[in-house]
């Protein structure tokens, strides 16, 4: 049986960019509000799994093509630097830095290494959860 | 005042979440039970909203927007399950 999901189609597309923006929020308020790096991820890959209701695996695998399993390693590897390099600085495994800065756009900020942390978080918990769920759905 | 006006909506909110409850339970079919678990989604939205003018803070304002959007994805997936018997399908149009 056929199916036309037109509604549930556009529905998705719209709403798609909502909660990918409300995720963005999410992972930088993380420093200062609730939210942070897991919560972030995990409505990021729920974002994605929208998209997969929405349309079928082969289109989201071309819309991202993206092998999810390297999202693991990679937001491994930036955890494992942010704690290594502070190494480099003659103080303890996982000390953290922070400074103001005056950017261009959003005036004094302070700029935290927590942040590069948070986003190996960020991208592993996104890996985790897209690999589960792609390997589950895959099986016929 | 203010209070009092909150705890009453409060315990209203509890009173239509039993009546869910009741028709999560009851319902003689499965899209009766997908709807009450939907609607329970709404009325835990204004519960945290309702709370978190009653603790006077904002944090849960996060809580509020986060809630809807997993009650939609989930009723989504469940609606595609009931009317496809899968959720997630490799290939559409085959």
């Amino acid at each position: 049986m056929k199916t036309n999901d037109v509604i549930f189609q556009t529905v998705a597309k719209v709403v798609f960019f909502m909660i990918i923006f409300f995720a963005v929020h999410l992972f930088f308020a993380g420093h200062y509000y609730p939210g942070g790096g897991f919560v972030g991820g995990l409505l990021t890959s729920g974002a994605l799994v929208l998209l997969l209701l929405a349309f079928d695996m082969k289109t989201v695998q071309r819309g991202f093509p993206v092998d999810f399993k390297w999202l693991i390693g990679i937001g491994l590897l930036f955890s494992i630097g942010t704690a290594a390099g502070s190494l480099l600085f003659n103080v303890p495994f996982f000390t953290h830095a922070y400074n103001y800065f005056q950017l261009p756009l959003f005036g004094k900020t302070s700029l935290h290494t927590a942040m590069l942390f948070d986003l190996g978080v960020y991208l592993v918990v996104i890996g985790v959860t897209m690999t589960i769920i792609q390997t589950i759905g895959e099986s016929e | 005042m203010i209070e009092i006006v909150l705890q009453i909506s409060l315990l209203l909110l509890a009173a239509s979440m039993l009546g869910l409850v009741y028709r999560l339970v009851k319902g003689p079919t499965v899209p009766d039970r997908v709807v009450a678990l939907d609607a329970m989604g709404v009325n835990l939205v204004s519960i945290t909203a309702v709370l978190s003018m009653l603790l006077h803070t904002s944090n849960y304002l996060d809580v509020i927007l986060l809630i809807g959007i997993l009650a939609f994805i989930g009723t989504v997936a469940f609606a595609k399950f009931l009317e496809k018997g899968e959720v997630i399908e490799y290939e559409r149009d085959r």
